[in-house]
């Protein structure tokens, strides 16, 4: 059942190669380009956007390029980005939405001070991956794709670091630490949350 | 003469057809099938009679294969591959049923029903319902997987959209709607959010449907196969038990309806995929917004007046129509034949109009009678007149998709005619240019999917300029289709107007200073419409409501013939008519110097063939138009008016003067559904019928004669053409006519476009283009084909003069008008609908730096002050207007409007220049001074109307 989705989504992002690039740049619409439900972004993260989207729009494609700058300058997608994104590609909103939420990569909510991404492939499952998840959601409190409440730590699942051979393994604001055992762990997620 | 047809579902094929020249033949379950190269095997099998269980296709949207019910086995082929994404081969041997598929389709019904909730008896779709049927059809027995493991029968349902439901606890992802939106809509206001066992349907950014980008047209409900999402009045009603093929009643696409119905009860109006205008899509107004026809504001009960100042008296129809004749007799015989006159309406049938145009001319024994045309397209009838050869649009709806390059001209489809609009946007999606002739970024400017090539975002007012200097740089580039002139058009008209168009002032260089549009850009533009392929224009109101309109219609023509785009498929001349009939209010001799089918009265011969009918003599003069009659009022020769569904006193310019001039009338007869605002002036109202209570026919906008079905009895009791008739007899000129069918078949007989049209030909065809005659009795799609009508295509100078109405330092601004998807003219409908929760008040649209300028802020109350009058609105800052143009709507009496517009008109056709008015803004604290006189004479009339004197037994 499955299958329909994901061809879809290839097909959406198949669809944005052919996508002209925009002209022209004006303020539009029904809704106001920098409201939606109430989700502000600052003129500072506004900015990063219009700059984000300036950078890319040239691209073939530029849909991905362009959440992924957003998320890398940012920290993830806020709501507020969406229409401006729309507007840049000639999409609507839900299509922006729709290919952002396809990927578990794009937050929509700010991230922690740190992001820990826990590999569970199998690889990593074979050398006791799993154990170590439960033990850092444990630890952490939350679920993965959730923030601790006191906003330090974003846990985030992966799927293949390409660092089998070092598993189990996972990233820490994307520095990589393998052949971890419990002690390690621990250790590293006491620094993450000081 | 009514065709009831039991509710029997739609037949679904499955997936769209495919157009080949190539057939193909393959072997399906043993029978040998033959369907056009391209299509599925699940349609060749539907064709064959032969129905493979489904749930994610439709035969109205492209393949998906998501749902894997379809699954068949193909000879030679491994698996078991969907039969909806699978096209045919020749030669190919299908399977469609075995033991192995029967397991597989079990198993994919097994998971839908795991997470489905098993309330199929309290249900809305309960006997209406694709998975109910398919759980049915492959023999559904259990769910092994229980039905407690993670679901999402707890999703809670969004109620937020007025008409319709969004429960996704019933829903299979099957993403009809998401592909309905995009394909049959062109919104793009749904998408699947997330992935995998979390996919669900979001309307924008998991917004509820209100708030989303949704413009609630309908086609999703129409495409959803569960009660995910379902209209609140089957919710309510339950499903129908019979339904009556009829035809929208708001805009000039006219589309085709099923009325589901309960005994005399509109459950639902479900778009017709039969329908030839619409092939079953719909817009927010035809598909929810029919609510109006039963509103308790509906007046059912005929009522007398003395004065404007008397509270209203009920009295029986007989008292009323015998009031009425009494009083216009009166007036003639004290102040002339010709001191009384009569409206028709492009809202009211085919059959109605020629009716009042024929009580004018045979009872009144004048040609005072006009058409809320002259305010509209009064220009187009002019224009394509005098150079083709016919006053109407050239081609079908359909033609759009054979377009290479659309030019739409002063119009705004996605809200006027949105149902064409999803057609144009369609075809641009595939890849055809789009030339925006328009002051204001509508959509199409630039919205999901669709992008301008060229916006000549021109000053207002300055049209002809613009026709001029795109028709200056094809002839001076050498551009233009010298064959097709030689071929088609007048030379000798022709070399005079290439003299004239080639002059420097024309060109695009010069006319810049002056319509604001780079020489660049309009060079561009016009070298797109002359050489990139098959170029159809669209053009609306901003064309026509200038005073300069009927020479831009001319200008319009002009570029067709110069170009050769006309008199084929994909190509033409099309005006986007405002109200549903228009075209056929035009049609029937509706205008003071035009019998049907657009015969000057002068002509002799065209007088006797109706004067022989008719037993009458009719006079040969022109009769008065609209702003005339309103003029000889206030001059006291004009005293009495019979007006049916028009409401001037809202919908026509300069509204102190029209109100000036119905008070100064003796005798106002308002025949119409609502106390409208010009039944506040009236002494005699008679009740109205809505299209759901009446049978006739509407014309649309491709000159299509549709069918009007009654599927209820008239509330008061009488069909709009019974109550001409009566008046008619009283006024001592009797008319037998038993139905409808029987003036049709008079108007056949006297009009030779409509020769060929009778109510059983539409019952057998559907629907008729005219002209409809011996030549083409099945009615003709493309006009001038060949030949024009006049014989040959005359080119008329255009010659650019600027309007009287010019801006100032007192009046700096420059205000346009136009309307809103939600709501509908005067609103006099669409206001008393939940079509208001998307538009409950006009606002006048500024640009940031006018707006700053002023002080004026976002929902500012705004004076609007021009020299005819002012009014007060809220202001909306916008980009979408530019700087030195401001734009407001026209649905809410108490905008006013046109309280500002002026009298200025069409030097042609009087046709108001509502397009072009010098004004003043300025932030303000209270309404305007008309608006205070407005509030409290309309109470009091509400107070008289409510205060009214019932009938006495």
């Amino acid at each position: 059942m499955n299958a329909g989705h994901i061809e879809y989504a290839l097909y959406r992002i198949l669809a944005y190669c052919n996508q002209p690039s925009a002209n022209e740049f004006t303020a539009t619409a029904r809704h106001p380009a920098q409201t939606i439900g109430g989700r502000n972004m600052s003129p500072h993260q506004s900015d990063l956007v219009d700059r984000a989207i300036a950078d890319n729009i040239a691209l073939d494609g530029a849909a991905l390029p362009i959440l992924h700058a957003i998320q890398d300058r940012i920290g993830h997608v806020p709501a507020a980005a969406v229409p401006k994104i729309a507007h840049a590609l000639n999409l609507s909103r839900a299509e922006v939405h729709g290919v952002i939420s396809f990927y578990h990569h794009f937050r929509t909510e700010p991230r922690g001070r740190h992001l820990l991404q826990v590999c569970r492939a199998e690889a990593c499952q074979a050398m006791g991956g799993e154990r170590l998840a439960k033990q850092v959601t444990d630890q952490l409190g939350i679920e993965f794709h959730h923030t601790t409440p006191d906003g330090a730590v974003t846990l985030e699942a992966v799927y293949c670091l390409g660092n089998c051979a070092c598993a189990p393994a996972m990233l820490l604001d994307g520095e990589p630490h393998g052949r971890l055992d419990a002690a390690t762990v621990e250790a590293l997620l006491a620094e993450a949350r000081a | 003469m009514t065709q009831i047809i039991p509710t029997i579902r739609w037949k679904d094929l499955g997936t769209p057809a495919r157009v080949s020249e190539r057939e193909v033949t393959l072997e399906i379950d043993g029978m040998s099938v033959t369907v056009a190269e391209g299509s599925s095997v699940l349609r060749a099998a539907a064709e064959a009679g032969i129905s493979i269980p489904k749930l994610c296709a439709t035969d109205s949207l492209e393949a998906f294969g998501s749902c894997r019910l379809c699954v068949v086995e193909i000879e030679g082929r491994k698996g078991y591959p969907a039969s909806c994404t699978t096209p045919v081969l020749e030669g190919m041997v299908v399977n469609t049923q075995s033991n192995k598929l029967a397991d597989l389709r079990r198993g994919v019904m097994e998971l839908y029903i795991s997470d489905h909730p098993l309330d199929c008896l309290t249900c809305s779709a309960n006997g209406n319902c694709e998975l109910q049927d398919m759980a049915g059809v492959v023999g559904l027995r259990e769910v092994r997987y229980g039905y407690d493991g993670e679901n999402h029968l707890k999703a809670e349902k969004d109620t937020s959209n007025p008409y319709f439901t969004f429960d996704p606890a019933k829903c299979i992802v099957c993403s009809r709607c998401v592909r309905a939106c995009e394909e049959t809509q062109g919104t793009f206001a749904l998408t699947i959010d997330g992935r995998g066992f979390a996919s669900m349907v979001s309307a924008s950014q998991n917004e509820s449907f209100m708030d989303s980008e949704c413009v609630s047209c309908g086609a999703c409900v129409q495409a959803c196969p569960t009660a995910t999402l379902m209209e609140k009045s089957v919710i309510e009603k339950g499903q129908a038990e019979h339904a009556v093929v009829t035809t929208c009643a708001y805009c000039g696409v006219g589309c085709s309806f099923r009325a589901e119905m309960k005994g005399n009860e509109v459950v639902r109006m479900v778009p017709n995929k039969d329908g030839h205008a619409n092939h079953g899509h719909s817009c927010v107004k035809g598909r929810f917004a029919f609510g109006y026809a039963t509103h308790k504001d509906r007046i059912t009960k005929p009522m007398i007046r003395h004065s404007i100042r008397d509270a209203w008296q009920e009295v029986s129809w007989e008292q009323a129509i015998g009031h009425a004749a009494s009083e216009f007799k009166r007036i003639q015989a004290q102040h002339g034949r010709d001191s009384v006159g009569g409206i028709t309406s492009s809202r009211c049938t085919n059959e109605e109009t020629y009716l009042v145009q024929k009580l004018v001319r045979a009872a009144f024994g004048n040609n005072n009678v006009d058409t809320c045309a002259r305010v509209c397209h009064s220009p187009t009838g002019y224009g394509l007149k005098a150079t083709l050869g016919e006053s109407s649009g050239t081609q079908t709806f359909d033609s759009v998709m054979k377009a290479d390059v659309i030019v739409v001209i002063g119009a705004n489809p996605t809200d006027g005619h949105p149902v064409f609009a999803s057609s144009m946007k369609r075809r641009l999606r595939q890849g055809a240019k789009l030339i925006v002739v328009d002051p204001r970024s509508i959509d199409l400017v630039r919205s999901a999917h669709v992008q301008a090539d060229h916006h000549l975002k021109l000053r207002p007012g300055t049209n002809v300029a613009v026709v001029n200097a795109m028709a200056h740089t094809i002839v001076t580039e050498g551009l233009a289709n010298d064959a097709f002139v030689a071929e088609r058009c007048d030379i000798k008209a022709f070399a005079k107007w290439k003299a004239f168009i080639a002059e420097a002032r024309n060109s695009p260089e010069t006319l810049e200073a002056i319509t604001g549009v780079p020489a660049a850009e309009m060079r561009a533009a016009a070298r797109l419409y002359a050489t990139g392929g098959n170029a159809a224009i669209y053009y609306g109101l901003g064309v026509t409501e200038h005073s300069q309109g009927s020479t831009m219609v001319i200008g319009i023509a002009n570029l067709a013939m110069l170009t050769g785009n006309i008199g084929r498929e994909g190509v033409g001349v099309n005006p986007l008519r405002g109200q549903n009939n228009v075209q056929g209010a035009c049609d029937m001799g509706s205008f003071p110097h035009e019998l049907p089918g657009y015969r000057h009265v002068s002509d002799a011969a065209t007088r006797e063939l109706f004067g022989k009918t008719w037993g009458v003599t009719i006079d040969s003069e022109p009769g008065l138009r609209i702003p005339n009659m309103l003029d000889a009022a206030l001059d006291g020769s004009f005293r009495g008016i019979y007006i049916q569904g028009e409401d001037i006193a809202q919908s026509d310019p300069d509204t102190q003067h029209v109100t000036a001039a119905l008070e100064a009338m003796e005798c106002v007869v308002v025949q119409d559904l609502f106390l409208n605002e010009t039944a506040k002036f009236a002494h005699v109202f008679l009740p109205g019928s809505s299209f759901l209570e009446k049978s006739g026919t509407f014309t649309n906008a491709e000159r299509r004669i549709s069918p009007v079905r009654k599927v209820m009895p008239a509330l008061g009791g009488k069909e709009d053409w019974e109550v001409t008739v009566m008046l008619s007899e009283a006024l001592g000129y009797p008319m037998a006519y038993k139905h409808p069918s029987e003036i049709m078949d008079e108007i056949a007989r006297l009009t030779p476009t409509f020769k060929g049209v009778s109510f059983d030909k539409l019952d057998r065809l559907g629907s008729i283009q005219w002209p409809c005659n011996d030549e083409a009795p099945e009615g003709t799609s493309t006009m001038h084909v060949g030949e024009f009508v006049r014989g040959k295509g005359l080119f008329v100078i255009t010659e650019y003069v600027p309007t009287a109405e010019r801006t100032s330092r007192k009046y700096p601004l420059i205000l346009t008008t136009g309307r809103i998807l939600s709501q509908y003219n005067v609103g006099a409908q669409t206001r008393r609908t939940e079509n208001s929760l998307w538009h409950s008040e006009d606002r006048v649209e500024i640009h940031p730096s006018d707006a700053e300028l002023r002080g004026i802020k976002d929902g500012d109350w705004a004076g609007i002050r021009s020299r005819a009058g002012e009014t007060v609105l809220r202001a909306l800052i916008t980009e979408r207007v530019q700087p030195g143009v401001v734009y407001t709507t026209f649905h809410f009496p108490e905008s006013g409007a046109n309280v500002i517009t002026t009298d200025n008109s069409d030097w042609a056709t009087n046709c108001p220049e509502f397009k072009v008015t010098a004004v003043q803004v300025e932030p303000v604290t209270q309404p305007s001074e008309w608006q205070k006189r407005f509030h409290d004479f309309s109470n009091q009339q509400l107070g008289l109307l409510e205060h009214r004197e019932p009938a006495k037994a």
